[in-house]
């Protein structure tokens, strides 16, 4: 077991460097000027030319790789003399458009991002795997059939309609709710719930519908496993089946697919994080976008490419630790 | 009784890396899936391939049809060597020589006609011209016991014998020399063997057929083939014609698998006494270095475990009738 | 005196409702088992004896399925007793086995664990060290090498004929005074087979318990059942001694199969003998004896064979019952002549 985890740490490791490298090279290599990016429309050329070199567009790309790699260990610094400044490590680069070290930016947009991800998943999970497997023990009596009509409109709704209707409902029109305006837990609990719930429902919702799905089929089908059959004829609790012997068995596929739905969220709930004007990274990165802000657009980029792979190595170890076929010898 | 040579495998080996394969994971060795066998199959006759699951049959049977490559060794059809084959050349290879496949419920597209399904190798080697292809398929269904009118139903519609009938239409469709029969009858409840297997037999005497068939089950492979192999943990430890191998078989394996086959005469086993293999069969991972049998063979010495025997005719006979066998210490030799 | 059996199966009926229509899986079935017996079942696939063998322990539960007839099990009703009543009988009283050893095991728990869960169901007051000990007595007696050592093992680290060993322990654990064997070696290799249908008759020779096994292979039958019910289209056809099944069938369909299946074991090459066509759909019984498109007997009694449904009864000068409604000696000595 040990092995097989370290294993999976060595070929995130590698993963992570070649994701981090091609990020580089794709946004390097756009036809446009780096340096022409970091300063308004009419921007004196020499100003240009001086920024080019303290943010390094002058080196060859190997070099501006190294020294971005070489920045999130060990910081990096700008220019030099009265004019330098410096982003610690972890650096990401430097946003001339908001006068910010990138690894500032998303360090302040992240938390949002996190709370807003990790409240949804768990409240679609909870919702999802337990209206699916309520709607398996119950399989074509309406209970079933209800589940099954609710879950297919949720399906196929778009984010950012739902995320509308919601704000639009509660807020606008029935105003159970004052217009959310985010603020940290910490600083204001009160806020932070009432700029969250709506955001956390509107996700959840969505999510959990498609994972009734998959746990009803998940349940239904461990139902057909011979082993559950000779659970039962062992004369086991119903209840202890379900729990041993069908649900073990119908969520570990789950648990890859969620851990993966997680990561994507992590790394910007970018619709629903704009809807409900929320300050987290999908909207950092989507201005950075508009903005053609490039050195944040490589760091978001980069960090989301960063929890989608940890997010598989973890889903990796869970899958190993769940399902003892799956450990190497 | 020696017709011209239609099919044979020289030395073939197929090994398979085992373990994780992953950028750092090494493999930790090879499953020897087949491991040196020889094989001849004559024109028009049948070469029965018999041993318990995963001594190797399904894989030398890929190998044999070229779905595979093989390690080491040769495939030669028709005086040609076929072992290299690629490109087109490998595709009209795939007109000579057919595969059926043991399961008919998940050998065929539950999404395709059966019309579908039996023209798709015709349409794949776009050899029938697209007005006569329902009659070709219908004329198919028709030799092998399908009612033409139901061209276009769909395999669900059929039962487990039917569709092994379709199976075997569709390996029919272009007209191949030899049909590599992958255990088409193990799926099949008795009665219904019975008919595919005189279905077989029939096709064989009408087209001109060579089979090479593949079983776990012992008397299903004595009323098809001319010749049996019996396969061991990846080798053949005997081979011979049915009438020699099941009534003297020479190899303590081959005696041991006969002894096991329950017979459906009551309390039979109070008349013969039955050899009950102790443990299971060893891991092809790392197979023993002698005979590959002799960690369950009661005839074991010192010598089995230490030196392979090579698949020969028997010391105490002349004639090469008799059969091939690889054991130190064969059955019916003292 | 009259005997009470241990199991007694009366009338018994099973219908699935699916999108397709009812499915009449088992009709009209009665048979019965006694103390260090075993009964084979035998047939084609889909003739309905899994739903037979899973109605002793009302395993077919569910909106789907409807369930009707009387179960007895040392005399009490096991069909109309109640979640708790059966609980307390499945795995303790009455063992079932299934087909596939692969997947018949949790593969997500030790083997251990699973035996050990086997045994607590029903011995809730015993620790679990010494629900170890004697799951560890188990494994050795049902011949895994060393099961100190394997005992925390995964299913998956077994093979095919170990593991099917694993799961007849963990049915026997509570010494059960029926098993249920539902083609327990059909998945198996002759070998593996030979291996578990020895160790099933040896433990059934200490511990007298009776075995319901289920067939299709008649060979199995031959070497280890005592009695045989044959079933074809969900019902039972005909009903015999082992000894009289293979000497004197009576049913047509018995012939059919004795006759494939010999003509397989012969040594002489040639043509096979067959049963022409193809089972009945349980969705749409025909109205008379469902073998009669198959039955090459049926001619004499065309209008008979074609509207009633036969009943099970004795033949004479045999002990057999035969579902089929040509029972005269006449016929009989007429078959067994064509047999011979
Ligand atoms: N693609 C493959 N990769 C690795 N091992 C394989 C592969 N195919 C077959 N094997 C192994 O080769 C051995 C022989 O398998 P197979 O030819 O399927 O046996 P049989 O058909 O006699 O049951 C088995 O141990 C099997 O696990
Ligand atoms: N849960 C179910 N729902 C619908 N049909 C079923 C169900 N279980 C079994 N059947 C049907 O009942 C018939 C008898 O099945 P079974 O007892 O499993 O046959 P056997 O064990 O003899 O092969 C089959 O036609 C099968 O499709
Ligand atoms: S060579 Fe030895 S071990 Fe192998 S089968 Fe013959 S007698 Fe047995
Ligand atoms: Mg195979
Ligand atoms: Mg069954």
């Amino acid at each position: 077991m040990t092995t097989f985890i370290a294993r999976r740490i060595l070929f995130a490791l590698v993963l992570l460097a070649a994701v981090s490298l091609f990020t580089y090279l794709l946004f390097a290599l756009l036809p446009t000027d780096p340096a022409a990016l970091t300063c308004g429309k009419n921007c004196k050329p020499e100003l240009i030319a001086a920024n080019r070199v303290r943010l390094g567009y002058d080196k060859p790309i190997y070099e501006q790789y190294w020294q971005f790699i070489k920045g999130i260990f060990a910081g990096r610094t700008y220019g030099s003399g009265d004019i330098a400044f410096t982003c610690p490590a972890p650096s990401l680069g430097y946003s001339f458009n908001q006068h910010e070290c990138v690894s500032t930016l998303i360090g302040k947009t992240f938390p949002v991002t996190a709370f807003l991800s990790l409240g949804a998943f768990i409240l679609w999970m909870l919702l999802g795997v337990g209206t699916g497997t309520f709607a398996a023990l119950h399989r074509g009596k309406w209970q079933d059939r209800l589940t099954s009509v609710v879950t297919s409109i949720g399906v196929s709704l778009p984010t950012f309609y739902v995320g509308l209707l919601v704000l639009f409902s509660v807020v606008i029109w029935l105003q159970w709710l004052p217009f959310p305006h985010y603020a940290s837990p910490t600083e204001n609990l009160h806020d932070f719930l009432t700029a969250m719930i709506l955001p956390w429902i509107t996700l959840a919702v969505l999510s959990a519908a498609s994972y009734t799905r998959l746990t009803r089929n998940g349940v239904l089908e461990a139902m057909n496993e011979d082993f559950v059959r000779f659970g039962v004829a062992k004369g086991l609790k119903n209840r202890t089946v379900i729990r041993r012997y069908v649900l073990r068995a119908a969520l570990i596929p789950i648990v890859t697919i969620a851990g993966l739905d997680f990561a994507a969220l992590l790394g910007g709930a970018i619709v629903t994080e704009s809807v409900f004007s929320l300050p987290g990274m999908g909207r950092l990165a989507i201005r950075s976008v508009t903005d053609s802000d490039l050195p944040v657009l490589v760091g978001t980029t980069l960090v989301a490419a960063v929890f989608i792979v940890m997010a598989n190595t973890i889903v990796d170890i869970v899958y190993g630790v769940l399902d003892p076929r799956v450990r190497v010898k | 009784m020696s017709s011209e040579i239609l099919l044979e495998g020289k030395s073939l080996v197929k090994y398979f890396p085992h373990g994780s394969k992953g950028i750092f994971g090494k493999s930790d060795g090879f499953v020897q899936a087949v491991d040196g066998v020889n094989l001849v199959l004559r024109k028009g006759q049948t070469l029965g391939i018999v041993g318990e699951s995963g001594c190797g049959k399904s894989t030398l049977a890929r190998v044999l049809t070229r779905l595979i490559e093989p390690t080491s060794g040769n495939i030669i059809l028709d005086g040609r060597d076929i072992t290299k084959v690629s490109g087109k050349e490998l595709q009209s290879l795939r007109r000579d020589i057919q595969m059926i496949f043991q399961d008919p419920f998940s050998s065929l597209n539950p999404r395709h006609s059966v019309g579908e399904i039996i023209a798709s190798p015709m349409r794949i080697q776009n050899i029938v011209p697209k007005g006569n292809e329902k009659l070709r398929v219908q004329e198919l269904m028709e030799l092998v016991g399908l009612n033409p009118e139901h061209y276009n139903r769909y395999p669900h519609e059929f039962s487990g014998g039917q569709r092994q009938r379709i199976g075997i239409a569709r390996a029919l469709a272009l007209n191949p020399k030899v049909i590599v029969a992958d255990e088409p009858v193990s799926a099949l409840d008795v009665s219904i063997q019975a008919q595919i297997l005189n279905l077989l037999e029939q096709l064989q005497h009408d087209l001109g057929l060579s089979y090479v068939f593949i079983a776990h089950d012992l008397s299903v492979v004595r009323h098809i083939a001319d010749e049996v192999a019996v396969m061991y943990l990846g080798k053949v430890v005997e081979i011979a014609r049915p009438e020699v191998l099941y009534s003297a078989p020479a190899h303590p394996y081959t005696k041991a698998l006969l002894s096991a086959v329950p017979s459906a005469t009551p309390r039979a086993s109070h008349m013969h006494s039955r050899i009950v293999l102790q443990g299971d069969v060893p891991s092809p991972i790392n197979p023993p270095v002698g005979c590959r049998f002799a960690a369950r063979c009661w005839k074991a010495q010192d010598i089995c475990v230490a030196q392979e025997p090579a698949l020969g005719s028997q010391s105490f006979t002349s004639q090469p009738e008799e059969g091939l066998v690889a054991c130190h210490f064969p059955e019916n030799s003292n | 005196m009259e005997k009470v059996p241990l199991l007694s199966v009366e009338n018994l009926n099973v219908e699935f409702s699916t999108p397709d229509g009812v499915v009449h899986a088992v009709n009209n079935v009665s048979f019965a088992v006694e103390s260090g017996e075993t009964l084979g079942i035998v047939g084609e696939s889909g003739s309905g004896k899994s739903v037979t063998a899973s109605s002793i322990l009302k395993l077919n539960s569910g909106v789907t399925a409807k369930t009707q007839g009387a179960i007895l099990f040392n005399g009490r009703d096991v069909l109309g007793a109640d979640d708790k009543t059966i609980r307390s009988i499945r795995g303790s009283e009455i063992a079932m086995i299934f087909q596939d050893p692969l997947s018949a095991l949790n593969p997500y728990y030790t083997i251990g664990n699973q035996i050990i869960e086997a045994y607590r169901v029903h011995h809730r007051d015993v620790k679990k060290s010494a629900a170890r000990k004697i799951a560890l007595e188990m494994l050795h007696r049902v011949g895994i090498p060393n099961p100190e050592a394997r005992i925390d093992e995964y299913p998956h680290q077994f093979s095919g004929g170990m593991r099917q060993r694993i799961v007849i322990a963990t049915a026997l654990i509570n010494s059960p005074k029926l098993l249920i064997a539902d083609e327990p070696t059909t998945a198996l290799d002759v070998t593996v087979q030979a291996q578990i249908l020895d160790l099933m008759k040896d433990i059934q020779k200490e511990n007298g318990m009776a075995i319901i096994l289920i067939t299709h292979d008649l060979g199995v039958v031959a070497e280890t059942c005592d009695d045989v019910a044959v079933m074809y289209g969900g019902r039972i056809v005909e009903k015999a001694t082992v000894n009289e099944l293979f000497l004197t069938p009576t049913h047509p369909y018995s012939f059919g199969l004795l006759g494939a299946v010999r003509s397989l074991d012969n040594s002489a090459r040639g043509e096979l003998q067959t049963i022409a066509g193809s089972p009945p759909s349980l969705l749409h019984l025909p109205s008379g004896c469902s073998f009669l498109p198959r039955c090459g007997y049926a001619q004499q009694n065309l209008a008979q064979c074609s509207s009633v449904v036969p009943e099970l009864e004795k033949v004479s000068p045999t002990e057999s019952f035969s579902a089929c409604h040509l029972r005269t000696e006449a016929l009989i000595s007429l078959k067994m002549k064509e047999l011979a």
